[in-house]
């Protein structure tokens, strides 16, 4: 048997290869127009960046003879032979046409100064064009489009796509997919011109191409242009020998591969198979494989193929799978991280048909193999791969800015070191373990990882923060030793030590270094102060609302040259004054409370500051008196400790000048009263806060700041901020409110008898200090020789002040 | 090396360190809650700041241990390794009561401020 196959490409190549490999004996010619053997077309791209040709073409079976650069110009069906473009005839039993498809060219003035992006022949000549390039465009936003766009951009050109439909890739995702990718690739620097067409390639005097003009006159400027706006099968060997060939082009050929004549077969991109031309390489594959089965004497079929597509184009994953619409639709989108995934399921929500990805193409390996199946879980689940959002931090997300550590590194050390809890990914990772602020975040990775994170506080208590406030509450626990001996284990460690310090502080009040309080508290606490780098200790002197004498500003100002202490206006509206050794600490107190002032808590997890605008007073905006409302604020929750920092404004009127929405507790002025905001914060996750009540009175807005603190401090986390304690709450601040405001837990009589205490028993830390001998023993560098200062402390000088020297 | 008084054991609160400057090395001095001295260098290796005697004494898997007030690392108060970080660790030095005084006996020769101040005034 004589087998002629015409076309040289992928298809015909895996036909040969598959008669090859089936050990067929008769004689095989393959006539191709290329100079070459077949070669991997779907890597055509890599040739540009160095890949040779010779590595991409296939090695040609034994016993196979090919003719190639040769071109066939026509089919004898009747004499059995094909006849070739320099005059030979090929005699054959068997024709097989693998004549794949060509670049479809629209019929536009000038467009044969264009280039394809099919042959390497092509990208031979679009690199030679490049040279003398600055700009390319590329008509045709599909997949191959794209492919061609990266190239001219990989050949140091400014890169634009022009595509009909209105989105990119219309063949492989929807509008929203689109307008994800849009982002991506112009990210990426290129230009992205969707929804328009081609007028004409326009050329210069000098005959060279200048632009392509758009059909609303614009003129693209760019010396290359490529047309990469879809493929046609070359079916014109086919249609001139009177084989039956599809509406739109493609020889029609039935399951076993064969056209209209028995004893000619059609494969790859240029047959017409259950009424569909298939433009990429794995269907192609199938029917060169089916076509030699059947000439060997099997029975394969082709049952058509799966289109679904996942690639992943200048760094982008695309994915489509099964159909690509349904009566129901899932989708989740984020145009800030670039992702955008659609499932399309069934109107009974009960069958998934297909989907869309783009920016991460996960959904495509886990749910392709349910296209057309029940769904294996709740559809949003299946999109979220966990339930909220963390899971869908790309690996690449930065998690911990101090340690420059990645959502990936840390899936890595709970995947690969099999790490169970937060000491875990910090000791792998080193993420957590400078500011702690990413600490929330590596929780919910863990959680999304399906780790389950104990709730328990660490090692010595099994319970979390909140259940240990309410055991120390209802038990009536006044001491650690009293708590951790019934209900936990151990001494404690840095972390519950504190906590049970801020709880033991929030119900009970009393100076924090009572007793076998002191031993519990952070440095900060411990030595009322808040710790710098080097070991010294800033102060930082109350100054509620910002407000300050002249008298008091004179005095700090003093204090600080006295002792020689840096100094810096801070964010609250305070002056921090920096470099105190610990022996120097109350003698600063002691000049401070003279004056006036008390301690200010600057350090420690409890109210910073109420920060103010001048409002009504002075400015010729103001509603209401933001100052004095900042002042009476800050009086009243001095000293509050709490899960975390609480920091909080007020401005007076809607421009905010306080930045009160930044803040745990924001309250901006209104004509008739003030509105309260809760939960913003600054930081590392900023969130803006959110307005729990409108237009309160000044004895309203204090009631409900009280419960709202107090809740907080009562159900909160360790460290959890109020904004994401606020997230944290099932209902949200609709649950909040109804707690708060229409004691729904009845509860809100605890809570105020509860701030009551707190207001009734606040004193000055520094002041009951310098008042206690005991207490200010403690306060020296070395207790076997009280006088003598630190001497590993040292200072240089930078703009007039000093700085912190570290040994190394 | 010898033993050097530092304080009264009654000075020493429980679950507290102090320090104490011997033969010009910096000692961190913790008594647990049980009664039991242990003495560290006070440098923490992690910030390069004397600052360990501050930190916030407990236990770990029953090891007694103290955390930077820095950075939190915590280190074995029995063998001064780090239990954070593999490798790293800080020297023990002994201490013991003697009529009810502390006393320490520092394991590392003397001389180091100099160097450091020689450093430090050179930088
Ligand atoms: C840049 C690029 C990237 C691609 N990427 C992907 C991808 O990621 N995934 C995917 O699935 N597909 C991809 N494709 C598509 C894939 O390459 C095609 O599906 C595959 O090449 C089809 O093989 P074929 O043999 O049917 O046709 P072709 O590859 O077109 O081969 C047909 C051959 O026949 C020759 N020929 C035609 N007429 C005659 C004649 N009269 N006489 C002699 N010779 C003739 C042609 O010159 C050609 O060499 C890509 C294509 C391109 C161009
Ligand atoms: S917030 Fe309003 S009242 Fe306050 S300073 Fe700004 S403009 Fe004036
Ligand atoms: S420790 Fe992770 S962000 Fe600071």
């Amino acid at each position: 048997m004589r087998i002629v196959v015409v076309g040289y490409g992928p298809a015909a190549h895996r036909f040969v290869e598959t008669l090859a490999g089936k050990g067929f004996d008769g004689r095989v010619t393959v006539i191709g127009e290329e100079p070459r053997p077949a070669y991997d077309r779907v890597h055509l791209t890599s040739y540009l960046s160095g890949t040779s040709a010779d590595e991409l073409t296939y090695a040609v079976p034994g016993g196979i003879v090919t003719r190639l650069a040769t071109r066939v110009t026509a089919v004898d069906r009747e004499a059995r032979h094909v006849v070739t473009a320099d005059g030979g005839a090929e005699p054959y039993d068997v024709l097989v046409l693998a004549t794949g498809s060509a670049p479809f060219v629209p019929p536009v003035p000038g467009a044969e100064h264009a280039f394809v992006y099919r042959t390497i022949e092509d990208l031979d000549a679009i690199r030679a064009a490049a040279k003398d390039a600055v700009e390319g465009v590329v008509v045709g936003g599909g997949l191959l489009g794209l492919e061609a766009a990266d190239a001219l951009r990989a050949l140091g050109l400014k890169a634009h796509i022009v595509e009909m439909s209105p989105w990119l890739m219309p063949r492989q995702v929807d509008e929203g997919g689109g307008s994800v990718l849009k982002g991506h690739i112009e990210s990426l620097g290129l230009g992205v011109h969707a929804g328009s067409g081609v007028q004409e390639v326009v050329t210069g005097p000098d005959g060279r191409v200048a632009g392509l003009r758009k059909p609303d006159g614009t003129l693209l400027e760019a010396q290359v242009v490529v047309f990469s706006a879809g493929i046609r099968p070359r079916d014109e060997l086919a249609r001139a020998c009177g084989l039956d060939v599809g509406e739109r082009g493609g020889i029609v050929v039935d399951s076993a591969m064969r056209t209209s004549d028995p004893s000619v077969y059609a494969v790859g991109e240029c047959a017409l198979a259950g009424g569909m031309v298939y433009g990429l390489v794995g269907p192609c594959n199938t029917m060169a494989e089916v076509a030699a089965d059947r000439i060997m004497g099997g029975t394969a079929a082709f049952e058509g193929a799966d289109m679904s597509t996942k690639l992943k184009l200048l760094g982008v994953e695309v994915a489509q799978f099964g159909a690509m619409d349904g009566a129901l639709d899932v989708t989740y989108m984020d145009p800030v991280g670039g992702v955008y995934k659609k499932l399309f399921i069934s109107d009974d929500a009960r069958t998934l048909l297909g989907g869309i990805c783009v920016g991460d193409a996960s959904p495509y390996t886990a749910l392709r193999p349910f296209v057309g199946k029940e769904l294996p879980a709740a559809p949003s689940d299946l999109l979220f791969s966990g339930a909220g959002a963390t899971l869908d931090l790309p690996d690449e997300a930065q998690v911990c800015s101090c340690n420059n550590v990645c959502a990936g590194d840390i899936r890595t050390a709970i995947a690969d070191q099999g790490v169970t809890d937060v000491p875990g990914i910090k000791g792998c990772t080193r993420a957590g373990t400078t500011c702690g602020s990413c600490v929330p975040m590596l929780k919910q990775l863990l959680e999304k990882s399906g780790v389950e994170v104990s709730k328990a506080l660490c090692e010595h208590f099994a319970y979390s923060r909140a259940e240990l406030f309410d055991i120390v509450r209802v038990r009536g626990i006044t001491t650690f030793s009293e708590l951790i001996a019934e209900h936990g284990q151990g001494r404690g460690c840095d972390i519950c030590k504190p906590a049970v310090a801020s709880i033991l502080a929030s119900l009970h009040n009393g100076h924090v270094l009572d007793g076998e309080r002191a031993a519990l508290q952070d440095t900060n606490d411990a030595f009322l102060a808040n710790i710098q780098k080097n070991g010294t200790y800033s102060v930082v002197p109350r100054i509620p609302g910002g407000e300050i004498t002249p008298e008091k500003l004179i005095v700090i100002g003093e204090v600080a040259r006295d002792f020689g202490l840096y100094t810096k206006i801070t964010g609250g509206q305070r002056i921090d004054l920096f470099g105190a050794r610990i022996e120097q600490l109350p003698e600063i107190w002691r000049r401070l409370v003279e004056a006036g002032f008390e301690s200010g808590h600057a350090y420690g997890k409890a109210l910073r500051t109420v920060k103010s605008c001048v409002g009504s007073t002075w400015c010729r905006y103001g509603v209401q008196d933001s100052v004095g409302m900042a002042i009476a604020l800050e009086l009243r929750y001095r000293g509050l400790r709490s899960p975390h920092k609480l920091k909080s404004a007020v401005s007076g009127c809607a421009r905010e000048c306080a930045e009160a929405r930044s803040k745990d507790f924001g309250i901006i002025a209104t004509e008739q009263g003030w509105n309260l905001y809760v939960g913003g914060n600054g930081g590392f996750k900023p969130r803006h806060a959110d307005l729990l009540a409108k237009d309160l009175s000044t004895e309203e807005l204090i009631r409900t700041i009280d419960r709202f603190l107090m809740f907080y401090i009562r159900t909160a986390d360790r460290l959890q901020r109020t904004a994401a304690w606020l997230e944290s709450l099932d209902g949200g601040l609709d649950y909040l409110r109804e707690v708060i405001m229409e004691d729904s837990l009845g509860i809100c009589a605890d809570l105020d008898a509860q701030m009551e205490h707190h207001v009734a028993t606040y004193a000055d830390e520094w002041r009951a200090t310098l008042d206690d001998p005991e207490k200010l023993g403690r306060f020296v560098s070395f207790v076997n020789a009280p006088g003598v200062p630190d001497p590993s402390i040292v200072f240089a000088s930078e703009r007039g002040q000093i700085k912190p020297v570290m040994a190394r | 090396m010898s033993w050097t008084r530092i304080c009264a054991y009654d000075a020493l609160a429980p679950e507290r360190g102090v320090c104490a400057l011997v033969d010009g090395v910096q000692v961190a001095v913790f008594r647990t809650y049980d009664g039991d001295l242990h003495a560290l260098d006070n440098l923490d290796p992690f910030s390069g700041a004397y600052v360990l005697s501050r930190g916030i004494v407990g236990t770990r898997k029953g090891e007694p241990t103290v955390a930077s007030p820095l950075h939190k690392q915590v280190f074995s108060l029995v063998t001064g390794r780090c239990l954070d970080e593999e490798g790293v660790s800080v020297p023990v030095h002994a201490v013991r009561v003697r009529d009810g005084l502390v006393e320490v006996n520092v394991r590392r020769p003397a001389g180091f401020f100099e160097e450091l101040r020689a450093v430090a005034a050179a930088g």
